[in-house]
Protein backbone atom coordinates (compact mmCIF):
# COMPACT_ATOMS: atom_id res chain seq x y z
CA UNK A 1 0.00 0.00 0.00
CA UNK A 2 0.72 3.79 -0.78
CA UNK A 3 1.07 6.27 1.96
CA UNK A 4 2.58 9.85 2.24
CA UNK A 5 3.34 11.90 5.10
CA UNK A 6 2.32 15.52 5.16
CA UNK A 7 5.31 18.18 6.26
CA UNK A 8 4.76 21.50 7.65
CA UNK A 9 7.38 23.80 8.91
CA UNK A 10 7.21 23.24 12.38
CA UNK A 11 5.99 19.07 12.06
CA UNK A 12 7.93 17.58 14.24
CA UNK A 13 6.13 13.95 14.55
CA UNK A 14 6.83 13.56 10.74
CA UNK A 15 9.61 10.98 10.64
CA UNK A 16 8.36 8.97 13.78
CA UNK A 17 4.93 8.79 11.83
CA UNK A 18 7.04 7.65 8.62
CA UNK A 19 8.53 4.77 10.54
CA UNK A 20 5.41 3.74 12.32
CA UNK A 21 3.86 3.82 8.63
CA UNK A 22 7.09 1.85 7.25
CA UNK A 23 6.65 -0.52 9.84
CA UNK A 24 3.64 -1.38 9.61
CA UNK A 25 2.95 -1.40 5.05
CA UNK A 26 6.39 -2.54 4.36
CA UNK A 27 7.33 0.54 2.56
CA UNK A 28 8.45 3.95 3.40
CA UNK A 29 5.78 6.68 2.95
CA UNK A 30 6.28 9.64 0.44
CA UNK A 31 6.76 12.49 2.51
CA UNK A 32 5.17 15.42 1.29
CA UNK A 33 6.19 19.29 1.74
CA UNK A 34 2.82 21.75 2.71
CA UNK A 35 3.98 24.06 -0.52
CA UNK A 36 3.18 20.85 -3.09
CA UNK A 37 0.08 20.84 -4.93
CA UNK A 38 -0.04 17.84 -6.49
CA UNK A 39 -0.14 14.47 -4.35
CA UNK A 40 1.35 11.33 -5.04
CA UNK A 41 -0.49 8.97 -7.58
CA UNK A 42 -2.39 5.91 -5.99
CA UNK A 43 -2.40 6.94 -2.11
CA UNK A 44 -3.99 4.58 0.27
CA UNK A 45 -3.92 6.75 3.16
CA UNK A 46 -2.68 10.35 4.00
CA UNK A 47 -1.12 11.24 7.78
CA UNK A 48 -1.32 14.71 9.21
CA UNK A 49 1.22 14.73 11.93
CA UNK A 50 2.10 16.53 15.13
CA UNK A 51 4.19 18.98 15.73
CA UNK A 52 4.06 23.28 16.40
CA UNK A 53 3.04 23.58 12.33
CA UNK A 54 3.62 27.74 11.98
CA UNK A 55 4.63 28.31 14.88
CA UNK A 56 0.82 27.74 16.04
CA UNK A 57 0.15 31.57 14.91
CA UNK A 58 -3.49 32.78 14.88
CA UNK A 59 -4.90 29.15 15.67
CA UNK A 60 -3.21 25.74 15.77
CA UNK A 61 -3.26 24.50 12.45
CA UNK A 62 -5.42 27.16 10.74
CA UNK A 63 -2.24 28.64 8.45
CA UNK A 64 -1.26 24.90 7.58
CA UNK A 65 -5.42 24.19 7.13
CA UNK A 66 -4.67 26.87 4.27
CA UNK A 67 -1.51 25.78 2.52
CA UNK A 68 -1.59 24.23 -1.03
CA UNK A 69 -1.28 20.69 -0.13
CA UNK A 70 -4.29 20.29 2.59
CA UNK A 71 -6.69 21.54 -0.93
CA UNK A 72 -5.14 17.70 -2.34
CA UNK A 73 -5.85 16.25 0.86
CA UNK A 74 -9.00 18.09 1.51
CA UNK A 75 -10.13 16.90 -1.95
CA UNK A 76 -8.87 13.14 -1.20
CA UNK A 77 -10.71 12.77 1.76
CA UNK A 78 -14.02 13.71 -0.06
CA UNK A 79 -13.13 11.07 -3.00
CA UNK A 80 -13.26 8.61 0.28
CA UNK A 81 -9.04 8.82 0.77
CA UNK A 82 -8.47 7.80 4.40
CA UNK A 83 -6.93 10.49 6.37
CA UNK A 84 -4.86 9.87 9.80
CA UNK A 85 -4.06 13.27 11.55
CA UNK A 86 -2.57 13.20 15.15
CA UNK A 87 -1.93 15.85 17.56
CA UNK A 88 -1.44 19.06 15.43
CA UNK A 89 -2.68 16.80 12.82
CA UNK A 90 -5.93 16.84 14.21
CA UNK A 91 -5.84 20.61 14.28
CA UNK A 92 -5.06 21.02 10.94
CA UNK A 93 -8.07 18.74 9.83
CA UNK A 94 -10.40 20.25 11.98
CA UNK A 95 -9.27 23.51 10.75
CA UNK A 96 -9.67 22.19 6.86
CA UNK A 97 -13.60 21.23 8.01
CA UNK A 98 -12.82 17.44 7.88
CA UNK A 99 -13.73 16.97 11.41
CA UNK A 100 -16.34 18.75 13.61
CA UNK A 101 -15.58 20.35 16.71
CA UNK A 102 -12.68 22.99 17.94
CA UNK A 103 -9.46 22.00 20.16
CA UNK A 104 -9.10 24.71 22.55
CA UNK A 105 -6.17 25.72 25.14
CA UNK A 106 -6.59 22.91 27.82
CA UNK A 107 -8.92 23.66 30.55
CA UNK A 108 -5.68 23.66 33.26
CA UNK A 109 -3.96 25.96 30.66
CA UNK A 110 -1.15 23.73 31.20
CA UNK A 111 1.08 21.99 28.58
CA UNK A 112 0.76 18.31 29.22
CA UNK A 113 2.98 15.18 28.13
CA UNK A 114 2.59 12.12 30.00
CA UNK A 115 1.57 8.54 28.82
CA UNK A 116 -2.36 8.41 29.33
CA UNK A 117 -4.72 5.73 29.85
CA UNK A 118 -7.62 5.68 26.80
CA UNK A 119 -10.81 3.82 25.74
CA UNK A 120 -10.90 2.25 22.41
CA UNK A 121 -14.62 3.64 21.84
CA UNK A 122 -15.17 2.23 18.28
CA UNK A 123 -12.79 -0.89 16.81
CA UNK A 124 -15.24 -0.50 13.90
CA UNK A 125 -12.87 1.09 11.55
CA UNK A 126 -9.58 0.75 9.01
CA UNK A 127 -7.69 3.05 12.03
CA UNK A 128 -8.93 0.50 14.88
CA UNK A 129 -10.19 -2.87 14.49
CA UNK A 130 -7.02 -4.09 15.42
CA UNK A 131 -7.88 -3.26 19.00
CA UNK A 132 -11.44 -4.93 20.25
CA UNK A 133 -13.97 -2.09 21.70
CA UNK A 134 -13.62 -1.17 25.60
CA UNK A 135 -9.87 -2.17 25.39
CA UNK A 136 -7.86 -0.04 27.42
CA UNK A 137 -4.54 1.08 25.93
CA UNK A 138 -1.82 3.80 27.00
CA UNK A 139 -0.70 6.31 24.73
CA UNK A 140 1.60 9.68 25.24
CA UNK A 141 -0.13 13.01 24.88
CA UNK A 142 1.82 15.85 23.83
CA UNK A 143 -0.34 19.27 23.44
CA UNK A 144 -1.01 22.70 24.82
CA UNK A 145 -4.18 22.71 22.45
CA UNK A 146 -6.19 19.58 22.59
CA UNK A 147 -9.23 20.93 24.68
CA UNK A 148 -12.50 19.21 22.60
CA UNK A 149 -15.52 21.70 21.86
CA UNK A 150 -18.55 21.07 19.93
CA UNK A 151 -21.65 21.78 19.72
CA UNK A 152 -24.35 20.16 21.53
CA UNK A 153 -26.10 18.37 18.28
CA UNK A 154 -22.27 17.39 17.45
CA UNK A 155 -21.65 16.14 20.30
CA UNK A 156 -25.15 14.42 20.09
CA UNK A 157 -24.47 12.88 16.29
CA UNK A 158 -20.37 11.86 17.24
CA UNK A 159 -22.03 10.12 19.91
CA UNK A 160 -24.99 8.37 18.17
CA UNK A 161 -23.12 7.59 15.30
CA UNK A 162 -20.53 5.82 17.49
CA UNK A 163 -17.59 7.91 15.65
CA UNK A 164 -15.81 8.94 19.10
CA UNK A 165 -12.62 6.48 18.02
CA UNK A 166 -10.77 7.45 22.10
CA UNK A 167 -11.79 8.36 24.87
CA UNK A 168 -9.01 9.44 28.07
CA UNK A 169 -9.78 7.50 31.22
CA UNK A 170 -9.36 10.39 32.88
CA UNK A 171 -9.86 14.27 32.52
CA UNK A 172 -6.70 15.67 30.67
CA UNK A 173 -6.83 18.47 29.11
CA UNK A 174 -10.92 19.26 29.82
CA UNK A 175 -12.60 17.84 26.61
CA UNK A 176 -16.04 17.44 26.44
CA UNK A 177 -17.10 13.95 27.32
CA UNK A 178 -13.16 12.98 27.64
CA UNK A 179 -12.97 12.89 23.81
CA UNK A 180 -9.87 11.56 22.85
CA UNK A 181 -10.22 11.13 19.02
CA UNK A 182 -12.90 11.32 16.41
CA UNK A 183 -13.96 9.96 13.34
CA UNK A 184 -15.63 11.52 9.83
CA UNK A 185 -19.32 10.52 8.68
CA UNK A 186 -17.89 8.06 6.26
CA UNK A 187 -15.38 6.56 9.17
CA UNK A 188 -12.20 7.18 7.07
CA UNK A 189 -10.62 10.21 8.48
CA UNK A 190 -9.39 9.79 12.14
CA UNK A 191 -7.91 12.72 13.88
CA UNK A 192 -6.53 12.15 17.78
CA UNK A 193 -4.48 13.70 19.98
CA UNK A 194 -2.63 11.30 21.64
CA UNK A 195 0.00 9.75 19.73
CA UNK A 196 -0.09 6.41 18.78
CA UNK A 197 3.26 6.90 16.36
CA UNK A 198 4.93 7.17 19.22
CA UNK A 199 4.67 3.87 21.08
CA UNK A 200 5.16 1.57 18.40
CA UNK A 201 8.46 0.20 19.62
CA UNK A 202 9.35 -1.14 22.84
CA UNK A 203 13.11 0.07 23.27
CA UNK A 204 11.04 3.48 23.53
CA UNK A 205 8.19 2.43 25.91
CA UNK A 206 4.73 0.84 25.27
CA UNK A 207 3.24 -0.75 21.68
CA UNK A 208 0.04 0.63 22.12
CA UNK A 209 -0.24 2.43 18.99
CA UNK A 210 1.06 -0.42 16.63
CA UNK A 211 -2.14 -1.97 16.36
CA UNK A 212 -3.60 1.28 14.46
CA UNK A 213 -0.82 1.33 12.11
CA UNK A 214 -1.16 -2.52 11.45
CA UNK A 215 -4.71 -2.26 11.29
CA UNK A 216 -4.31 0.77 8.69
CA UNK A 217 -2.20 -2.12 6.66
CA UNK A 218 -4.23 -5.14 7.35
CA UNK A 219 -7.80 -3.98 6.33
CA UNK A 220 -6.52 -0.97 3.25
CA UNK A 221 -4.66 -4.39 1.88
CA UNK A 222 -8.31 -5.90 1.96
CA UNK A 223 -10.52 -2.83 0.43
CA UNK B 1 -7.37 52.15 3.79
CA UNK B 2 -6.94 50.59 7.39
CA UNK B 3 -9.02 48.15 9.08
CA UNK B 4 -9.04 46.59 12.57
CA UNK B 5 -10.86 42.85 13.18
CA UNK B 6 -11.90 42.02 16.39
CA UNK B 7 -12.21 38.19 16.95
CA UNK B 8 -13.91 37.22 19.90
CA UNK B 9 -15.19 34.00 22.18
CA UNK B 10 -18.93 33.94 21.48
CA UNK B 11 -20.97 33.61 24.79
CA UNK B 12 -21.21 30.42 26.07
CA UNK B 13 -17.58 29.06 25.01
CA UNK B 14 -15.38 28.84 27.87
CA UNK B 15 -12.45 30.89 28.09
CA UNK B 16 -10.10 29.61 30.71
CA UNK B 17 -7.32 32.33 29.29
CA UNK B 18 -9.52 35.01 30.06
CA UNK B 19 -10.56 33.28 33.72
CA UNK B 20 -7.04 33.01 34.80
CA UNK B 21 -6.33 36.62 33.45
CA UNK B 22 -9.44 37.94 35.80
CA UNK B 23 -8.25 36.05 39.19
CA UNK B 24 -4.73 37.87 38.21
CA UNK B 25 -6.45 40.95 38.12
CA UNK B 26 -8.32 40.21 41.22
CA UNK B 27 -5.35 38.99 43.02
CA UNK B 28 -3.45 42.04 42.31
CA UNK B 29 -5.87 44.04 43.80
CA UNK B 30 -8.36 45.24 41.15
CA UNK B 31 -11.82 45.37 42.57
CA UNK B 32 -15.00 45.27 40.92
CA UNK B 33 -13.53 43.21 37.75
CA UNK B 34 -16.49 40.56 36.39
CA UNK B 35 -15.94 38.14 33.84
CA UNK B 36 -12.84 38.60 31.65
CA UNK B 37 -12.76 37.54 28.12
CA UNK B 38 -9.32 37.26 25.95
CA UNK B 39 -9.63 38.13 21.63
CA UNK B 40 -8.09 39.10 19.57
CA UNK B 41 -7.28 42.28 16.92
CA UNK B 42 -5.83 42.49 13.90
CA UNK B 43 -4.80 45.78 12.15
CA UNK B 44 -4.57 45.30 8.26
CA UNK B 45 -3.61 47.94 5.58
CA UNK B 46 -5.82 47.16 2.52
CA UNK B 47 -4.26 48.84 -0.58
CA UNK B 48 -7.47 49.32 -2.39
CA UNK B 49 -9.75 52.29 -2.70
CA UNK B 50 -13.43 50.60 -3.04
CA UNK B 51 -14.36 50.44 0.59
CA UNK B 52 -17.54 47.99 -0.80
CA UNK B 53 -14.69 45.98 -1.50
CA UNK B 54 -12.31 46.39 1.12
CA UNK B 55 -15.10 45.64 3.36
CA UNK B 56 -16.61 42.23 1.51
CA UNK B 57 -12.70 41.08 1.30
CA UNK B 58 -12.25 41.73 4.59
CA UNK B 59 -15.44 39.62 5.63
CA UNK B 60 -14.36 36.78 3.47
CA UNK B 61 -10.82 37.14 5.51
CA UNK B 62 -12.71 36.59 8.66
CA UNK B 63 -14.68 33.34 7.84
CA UNK B 64 -11.97 31.72 5.95
CA UNK B 65 -8.75 32.30 8.47
CA UNK B 66 -8.91 35.39 10.71
CA UNK B 67 -11.87 33.40 13.20
CA UNK B 68 -13.09 30.23 13.41
CA UNK B 69 -16.48 30.91 13.26
CA UNK B 70 -17.78 27.66 15.38
CA UNK B 71 -16.33 29.64 18.58
CA UNK B 72 -15.96 32.89 17.54
CA UNK B 73 -17.58 36.40 16.32
CA UNK B 74 -16.00 39.12 14.41
CA UNK B 75 -16.51 43.16 13.66
CA UNK B 76 -14.56 44.62 11.14
CA UNK B 77 -13.93 48.64 11.96
CA UNK B 78 -12.72 49.92 8.25
CA UNK B 79 -11.11 53.80 8.64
Amino acid sequence: MKTAVIVFPGSNCDRDMAVALRDATGAAPAMVWHKDSRLPEGLDLIAVPGGFSFGDYLRCGAIAAQSPIMREVVAFADRGGHVLGVCNGFQVLIETGLLPGVLMRNATLKFVCRDVPLRVEEAQSVFTRGYATGQEIVLPVAHHDGCYIADNDTLARLEGDHRVAFRYRDAVNGSTNDIAGVLSENRRVLGMMPHPERAVDARTLGTDGAPLFRSIADNMVEA
Amino acid sequence: MKARVFVTLKNGVLDPQGAAIGTALAGMGFDGVGTVRQGKVFEIEMTGSDREAAAEQLDAMCRRLLANTVIEDYSVELD
